[in-house]
């Protein structure tokens, strides 16, 4: 390879390489603001903002969902698998929501610790499978579920 | 070069001539719109009749056979705009710098696809049209990057000149391509993680991942079509003063 394009090469490789190093330095300085919402863990713990509004994302809890004055005001809890954050909210829910599925609140904490959502949005998951697929699933993960509860 | 075999070698020396790609070109164009419209017309019939619903997101979820394809192709097209941009810096070989420039409308399409596809898909399913997580606004900064591509390259009067510049800010915006895929591992976004491009086995049944594929592979023939309709303009705009470009003019009786 003749010098000048080799030069050329090893430029175009530093330029790259640099431009690397700049993003992933600021990236990661800018982790957190990045996050698109906070775990329950965090909320617990205390590292949530107070009295700013700010998104909550986890999976509602089987069995927690519930409409104490049957009206359009839900109750329920989310978790991360390590801790739980009940949390409140009055409008329509996205049709994805139900018990056991992820979903990510836009709203504030209460001073009782409850989080009042102002907007409540559905994150699906990446699987994709016909019905009868996931009946089946249903069955052979029961009986093992049982076992461990 | 070291390993590659020499008729390789020797393919892309010829194919790097303007006139060569030029009649190449005009006799692969047929093939591929045949082998195009059989993979679309399959893979369509596969996705939006074959297969089955979902089981979450019932019959809603197929615009994954639009949308997941768009988005793979934009961050595609934008590797290669940037290594036959890199090419282009280089080795100074024209038909790169009219390969790079000429893929730049194509993948802007597919990204612009790939927002409007998934937005329409975010709101049924989310319960919104628009989040600025990490993964919707890196896919919004590929638009924007792909935009500034060809903004900058009209800006420029000398197509060589702008080349080189495009070159570089091509070669820049590479970094975003990492971002955008590993963006729903990274952070916490409201876009689920991979499905398909992912260690280990794909998390979508066989029967609904086979025209997702075939789909993709459309896609991936569409932008050769797409690019070598433009990259023979863009050449023939470059070239017109030279002997290839006169010869073939009179000889079809434009000029």
């Amino acid at each position: 390879m003749k010098t000048a394009r080799r030069q050329r090469l090893i430029l175009i490789g530093l330029m790259v390489l640099g431009a690397g190093i700049a993003t992933a330095f600021a990236l990661k300085s800018f982790n957190e603001n990045l996050m698109y919402f906070f775990p329950p863990t965090d909320v617990v713990e205390g590292k949530a903002p107070k009295d700013a509004l700010f998104r909550l994302g986890g999976m509602v809890i089987k069995g927690s969902v519930e409409r104490p004055d049957n009206g359009m005001m839900v109750r329920f809890k989310l978790t991360d698998f390590n801790k739980e954050v009940a949390v409140e909210y009055t409008g329509i829910l996205p049709d994805l929501f139900r018990e056991g599925q992820g979903i990510v609140a836009h709203g504030k904490l209460n001073p009782q610790g409850v989080f009042v959502a102002e907007e409540v949005l559905a994150k699906h998951d990446e699987n994709y499978m016909p019905p009868e697929v996931k009946a089946s699933l249903k069955k052979q993960i029961t009986p093992a579920q049982g076992q461990n509860p | 070069m070291f390993l590659v075999p020499d008729p390789v070698v020797r393919f892309f020396h010829r194919m790097a001539s303007p006139p060569h790609f030029y009649a190449f070109s005009e006799r692969l164009m047929p093939w591929l719109v045949v082998i195009f419209l059989l993979l679309t017309v399959t893979g369509l019939y596969g996705g939006l009749y074959l297969a089955p619903p979902d089981y979450q997101q019932g019959d809603s979820y197929r615009i994954i056979y639009i949308h997941v394809p768009a988005a793979w192709m934009s961050l595609f097209i934008y590797v290669v705009m940037a290594i036959a941009g890199a090419i282009g810096l280089i080795w100074r070989i024209k038909l790169a710098e009219v390969v790079m420039i000429s893929s730049a409308s194509v993948g802007a399409s597919f990204t612009f696809i790939a927002l409007v596809t998934g937005s329409l898909w975010g709101k049924p399913m989310w319960g919104t049209w628009w989040v600025w997580d990490a993964r919707l606004t890196s896919e919004l900064i590929l638009l924007f990057l792909y935009l500034g591509v060809i903004g900058l390259y009209g800006a420029i009067d000398d197509k060589r000149t702008a080349s080189k510049a495009v070159a570089i800010l091509a070669l820049v915006g590479v970094v975003n391509i990492p971002i955008i895929h590993y963006s729903v591992e990274w952070w916490n976004t409201l876009h689920q993680g991979p499905t398909v491009a992912k260690v280990g086995k794909p998390s979508i049944h066989l029967s609904m991942l086979t025209p997702l594929l075939l789909m993709a592979l459309a896609f991936k023939v569409y932008y050769a079509i797409a690019l070598i309709l433009q990259a023979r303009v863009e050449l023939l705009q470059r070239e017109r003063n030279s002997q290839w470009v006169k010869v073939k003019a009179t000889e079809e009786g434009g000029l």
